[in-house]
């Protein structure tokens, strides 16, 4: 039981950091309906700009920084980049954001090198928050816990309640018609992206200490970002939080229990073959949850694009 | 964007030619001249093995144009078909009996069959939707593939893959495949035949209807073509072919891991084939040739390759979405009209400041990563033939004006070279 809810918090924090990873993408999307590769980008850039500022300002001063820096480039990226490729259509555009991620990534490794960055989070929260039956809770983990909480509270707050939100909602579903009543929308989509970025960014530096900074960074989180909004369902804000939160518990909880296929096969009835090691199948009946953990998203983008392409909180078919 | 055939319907002649399977026979008999004569010229062992690498790729980068350029299908994870398809053939050179009866050039067939195989798997269920759908699933799959190649170690050999020896295969009218130049000419025979298939390929009703598809589902359809069944035709032709580009990989090195399915390999015959150019059928062809030299050539200058490559593909992305090969096909229009004389002055004056002042500044991106990452104590840094201290301002100063200078002129010329490229494209006029 206590194990239980350690798990709990643990595949909470993974799943509420990939939120902050998705939200931003999933606007993205239903703004301009690309996917943008270089999203998982920004969030390393993040973690860097973090480290960078936190040898000056210390760890509070980065984390205030570096978002509105990541935000600008994503803003630029978006103006100079991705408005140009967009007369050439949508493949070409999801090309451009792949090429950019490559580019940060071989940016990345040549302003800092390819090693681990020494970033660690703020002092203040270097102590244990509680125990749950001798596991330790840092308090760290806490904090991640309540940012993401407020980021997501603010952000729905300003999408449905403030005229700004109205005016980037009703953008995003009929741009003509709000450019028609004099509203700037190239400006909120540039804006739009530039806060999606900046988001992510925010991601990068409460994660860089923990995760670790170092320029793979955005490629072990970028796909698994993609297949939260995926099976989230494109353009659903609700649906990345759901999707990302049900991620972060299924690889948690896959990687603490330890299910041997065996066990499975045969609690469904299929007996074990005698000779195993000559057995064309040996690996399959070897398998456990914590070596397939890290591929269950992936399986299950795979079979929820097969029976329901719209994701689990989507409306259109695209 | 693509190759299309105009055709005038009052000329009979012309009309047969467009639905007909021709081949235009002049540049194959010069690619087959070409294909036979390089060893002759490059005869060192390790231009061989640029050679079979770039083959290789070539094959790849067609079977992977079918899809991105002519089925307007986007891949993150084609790696894997050539992947699985090489793994088949190394597990059928490890076949100690089957492979002893069977001649060595047959086997990319293997590896061909088994990434169709794949391919009419996956492309069961992927193809029902182009687009960014399609794109996901191949991203989803490629990732458990390539995952999986770590934990099913029956098939995938685990961390440190797969090895064989080509030489157990019958002897082949005497010959065992044990030098590279059999090897070479092993390769360059596959590459030859699966580049004239493949063309062809695109001749076909299918191949048509593939591009019809790419450009318009909705009126593919109204046509009374399945556009599902269209592109899972290319999607499976595409996968056989990758299959075989893989059963090369085998045959020539021997060896396959991990590395061969996973997302890297996926993203770069996407950057190969877009440099060279989706819009024409020599396009991927020129995009391997380019990128494999890019790579054996430049990492031998340069750490940095990769990010020049990056950069390059960015830029290639912003402002030449045609590639390499739409670079080239935008100056027949001048060369049909005549005028190809009338751009050489404009170019010589653009072209050369920008280069130069290109050169400047990837010198100043070098001395910016020495200065960084160089053991300390290590000032000293050669480049472009000079050795310099890198510490002291001099050399700074001089990449900088270079730079500077260089795309200062490059950047006042440029007017004029687009008044005159306006002018070589406008019939009549000043010659």
């Amino acid at each position: 039981m206590e194990l239980i809810l350690v798990n709990l918090i643990d595949g909470l924090v993974t799943g509420l950091l990939l939120f902050m990873l998705s939200a931003g993408l999933t606007l993205i999307f239903s703004m301009m309906g690309v996917l943008n590769f270089a999203h998982a980008s920004f969030y390393m850039l993040g973690a860097y700009f973090g480290y960078q500022i936190s040898l000056a300002l210390g760890f509070w001063g980065a984390l205030l920084v570096a978002p509105v820096i990541v935000g600008i480039a994503g803003a630029g990226v978006e103006r100079y980049g991705l408005r140009r490729v967009h007369q050439y259509g949508h493949v070409p555009e999801l090309i451009f954001t792949f090429g950019l991620a490559l580019l940060i990534e071989e940016l990345v490794q040549f302003i800092w090198g390819k090693n681990q960055m020494p970033f660690n989070g703020p002092e203040v929260l270097n102590f244990t928050a509680f125990a749950i039956a001798g596991n330790s809770i840092p308090a760290y983990k806490i904090f991640m816990i309540f940012i993401s909480i407020s980021i997501f509270m603010g952000l729905l707050y300003i999408l449905t309640k403030t005229r700004v939100g109205m005016i980037i909602q009703a953008a995003l579903s009929y741009p003509r018609t709000v450019e028609a009543l004099g509203h700037n929308v190239p400006l909120i989509f540039m804006g739009v992206f530039g806060v999606g970025t900046a988001l992510a960014g925010v991601a990068g530096v409460i994660a860089g200490p923990v995760l670790g900074t170092f320029p793979g960074m955005a490629f072990v989180l970028g796909s698994i970002v993609f297949v939260t909004i995926v099976i989230g369902g494109l353009g659903s804000l609700w649906g990345a939080l759901v999707a990302s939160l049900l991620i972060g518990w299924i690889t948690t909880f896959a990687k603490s229990y330890n299910v041997e296929m065996e066990a499975v096969l045969n609690g469904i009835g299929i007996a074990t073959p005698d000779d195993l090691s000559e057995n064309l199948f040996r690996d399959f009946w070897a398998l456990t949850s914590p070596q397939i953990a890290d591929i269950l998203p992936y399986i299950l983008m795979v079979l929820i694009l097969i029976f329901r392409p719209q994701g689990l909180f989507g409306k259109r078919q695209s | 964007m693509s190759d299309q055939i105009t055709t005038d319907p009052s000329k009979p002649a012309q009309r047969m030619r467009a639905g007909s399977m021709t081949l235009t026979l002049g540049p194959w008999i010069v690619a087959a001249i070409l294909l036979a004569a390089l060893p002759f010229i490059f005869t060192s062992n390790s231009g061989l093995t640029i050679m079979n690498q770039m083959w290789i790729t070539v094959v790849f980068a067609l079977a992977y144009n079918m899809l991105l350029g002519q089925g307007g299908m986007l891949s993150f994870g084609h790696a894997v078909y050539a992947g699985v398809g090489g793994f088949a053939c190394m597990h059928i050179m490890n076949a100690s009996d089957f492979f002893a009866s069977m001649p060595l050039p047959l086997l990319p067939i293997f590896g061909g069959l088994f990434g169709m195989g794949l391919a009419l798997i996956v492309g069961a269920f992927s193809t029902r939707s182009a687009g960014t759908v399609f794109a996901m699933i191949s991203l989803g799959v490629g990732e458990l593939i390539a995952a999986c190649s770590v934990i099913i170690v029956a098939f995938f050999g685990g961390e440190e893959g797969i090895s064989g020896d080509r030489g157990e295969a019958l002897p082949f009218f005497g010959l065992n495949f044990w030098s590279q130049i059999e090897v070479y000419y092993l390769t360059a025979f596959w590459v030859f035949i699966s580049a004239v298939l493949m063309y062809l390929w695109s001749r076909t009703p299918v191949g048509r209807m593939a591009n019809a598809v790419r450009d318009n589902p909705e009126r593919a359809e109204f046509l009374g073509y399945s556009s599902r069944w269209v592109r899972f035709y290319s999607f499976v032709a595409s996968g056989f072919f990758a299959g075989v580009a893989g059963g090369l990989f085998a045959i020539n090195y021997e060896i396959l891991t991990e590395e061969n399915l996973n997302a890297a390999s996926s993203g770069v015959i996407l950057l190969v084939t877009f440099l060279g150019g989706v819009g024409f059928f020599f396009g991927p062809i020129l995009g391997a040739i380019v990128f494999t030299l890019v790579q054996t050539v430049l990492s031998l200058e340069t750490e940095l390759w990769a990010f020049y490559a990056g950069s390059l593909f960015v830029a290639t992305v912003m402002f030449f979405p045609g590639g390499l090969a739409g670079l080239i096909m935008m100056h027949v229009p001048p060369l049909r009209l005549g005028k190809l004389g009338v751009l050489t002055v404009p170019y010589i004056k653009t072209l050369i400041p920008a280069a130069i002042g290109i050169l400047g500044l990837c010198s100043l991106v070098e001395m910016t990563f020495h200065y960084r990452h160089a053991a300390t104590g290590d000032h000293e840094m050669t480049l472009f033939w000079t050795t310099f201290d890198s510490h002291t301002i001099l050399p700074w100063i001089i990449a900088g004006a270079v730079t500077l200078i260089g795309l200062g002129i490059a950047r006042t010329t440029a007017p004029a070279l687009k008044e005159a490229w306006n002018d070589a494209n406008t019939a009549g006029g000043k010659r």
